[in-house]
């Protein structure tokens, strides 16, 4: 039975080593990808400057997600070259072509004088909080860090806002900026699950308020108690927001934040929803289609279907809001597909998701090429006596 | 004979189906048809002889806006979505 020495001896006969030197040429010549396979507490405290962390014990359940190309090439390393060398044999063994091992280590790599990159690194608490989204590849801890420093307006705190904001405090959204200007009211509460029965009678962004503080103390909630108009749509968007989830109840809203995203260029994640059916689609300036892209212009204030008297099923916006929700954070970090150019129908009823292509419209009036509206339009209210998000 | 699924925002024009069979060759032609049965979707659906920029139809998952407009052909057999816009949240 071969000992720990033997085997490591063993071990690096059959893989490729390379010194700190001419790992550095490796990477400053092709595009390696660099693995650290340490201990959290060690990668904590540095590392290679664009490496990945997958510890040891993880390797070969994550690296498949980090690394979907077997001929890529590896660089491993941990703190002196002897896990990276066993790490090396096993990526070997998964069928990778390339894996090298960097002997001596960081520790080596330090003390030739190389780049050493400190983590801003997540406290154990919020390690503790994040850790489901650690352990995601698509997030880890360098995603975690881009949605605690990113930044989503929330257009309305009702059936939408409710489950939309919820999440993204949960899953650390760093500041959520909710506008609008209605208070909490009993015909609300069947739906809209950000508020509560004690606050009736509240405005809904100091309701939301508490409840994403109380839920998450990572994010910093901005309040606008105000209705969206042309008048202010250029002050809140100007206080910097990287996503706008739109759960307006009124076309007015809807075609003001389109025509302001726009020319703003910030993403629009769309919901919308009526009885049983809700749509979800992402306006990405420059990208894809718009608002206007799809429906030039609102319907005339007598057929507009967004009335309180239309009534929606509870747990639709529920749904849809949580759509949204997604598509948001898969556009703060920066993965995955999202809705860009499909508009997603959902059905209750029939328990049915289907989608319809949508695309950009070179007569835009607002997007296109010879834009013919180039400033803000209030279009009339519609239903104001009845007015409350659906 | 096309099917035409009608959103929830006009169901109540056409008794409560969620779909309906429509005759004709053409987005045209099926309205038209639709719109003759229930004459109260003509002013949802249809504005100066065209359809009205507040109501997208799609044929077979494509926005017919994209391909001949109100006149876009339509195959038997294919499917129709008539999609108004709507704003509630």
């Amino acid at each position: 039975m071969a000992g720990y020495r033997e085997l490591l001896a063993q071990i690096k006969a059959e893989i490729d080593e390379v010194d700190p030197v001419r790992a550095r040429e490796l990477i400053e010549s092709g595009d390696p990808l660099i693995v650290d396979v340490r201990e959290q507490d060690e990668w904590d405290e540095g590392h290679v400057p664009g490496a990945i962390h997958i510890p040891r014990g993880h390797l070969e359940s994550r690296i498949e997600a980090a690394a979907t190309d077997r001929s890529q090439s590896i660089l491993l390393y941990c703190s002196a070259g002897n896990r990276s060398a066993f790490a090396a044999k096993t990526l070997q063994e998964l069928g990778y072509e390339e894996p090298v091992s960097l002997a001596g280590g960081f520790t080596d790599w330090k003390r030739n004088g190389f780049p050493v990159e400190l983590s801003a690194g997540l406290d154990p608490q919020r390690r503790a909080r994040y850790s489901r989204h650690l352990l995601i590849p698509e997030v880890g801890e360098q995603g975690q860090l881009k949605l605690l420093d990113s930044k989503i307006l929330l257009i309305g705190a009702g059936g939408l806002g409710s489950p939309a904001s919820l999440y993204l405090a949960a899953a650390g959204v760093g500041r959520l900026g909710i506008v609008d200007a209605d208070v909490v009211d009993e015909s609300n509460l069947q739906r809209q699950i950000v508020h509560s029965t004690e606050r009736l009678g509240e405005a809904k962004v100091d309701s939301a308020k508490r409840t994403i503080e109380a839920l998450n103390p990572d994010v910093e909630v901005v309040a606008y108690k105000e209705r969206l108009t042309s008048e202010n749509i250029d002050r809140i968007l100007a206080d910097g927001w990287d996503v706008i989830v739109d759960g307006a109840d009124n076309f007015p809203t809807r075609y003001l934040v389109n025509d302001a995203s726009v020319w703003h260029d910030i993403p629009v994640v769309h919901g919308s929803i009526y009885r049983f059916e809700g749509q979800v689609t992402v306006f990405k300036p420059g990208d894809g289609p718009c608002y206007r892209c799809l429906f030039p212009s609102p319907p005339p204030p007598e057929l507009a279907p967004s009335c309180a008297e239309g009534g929606v099923l509870g747990v639709l916006p529920g749904v849809i809001g949580s759509l949204q929700a997604s598509e948001a954070l898969k556009l703060a970090l920066g993965i995955g597909d999202p809705l860009v150019g499909r508009l997603l129908l959902f059905d209750a009823l029939s328990g049915e998701f289907s989608d319809v292509k949508i695309r950009r419209d070179p007569e835009c009036p607002v997007c296109g090429e010879h834009p013919t509206i180039t400033e803000y339009i209030d279009y009339v209210e519609f239903c104001a006596s009845t007015r409350e998000p659906a | 004979m096309t099917s035409v699924r009608i959103p929830p925002t006009l169901r109540e024009e056409v008794g409560g189906a969620r779909e309906l069979s429509a005759e004709g060759d053409t987005v045209r032609e099926l309205l038209d048809d639709l719109m003759g049965r229930f004459p109260s979707l003509r002013r949802q659906l249809v504005e100066d002889d065209d359809i009205a920029p507040f109501v997208n139809v799609y044929v077979e998952g494509e926005d017919v806006r994209t391909r001949d407009g109100i006149d876009t052909e339509v195959r038997p057999g294919s499917t129709v979505i008539l999609l108004p816009a709507m704003a509630g949240g």
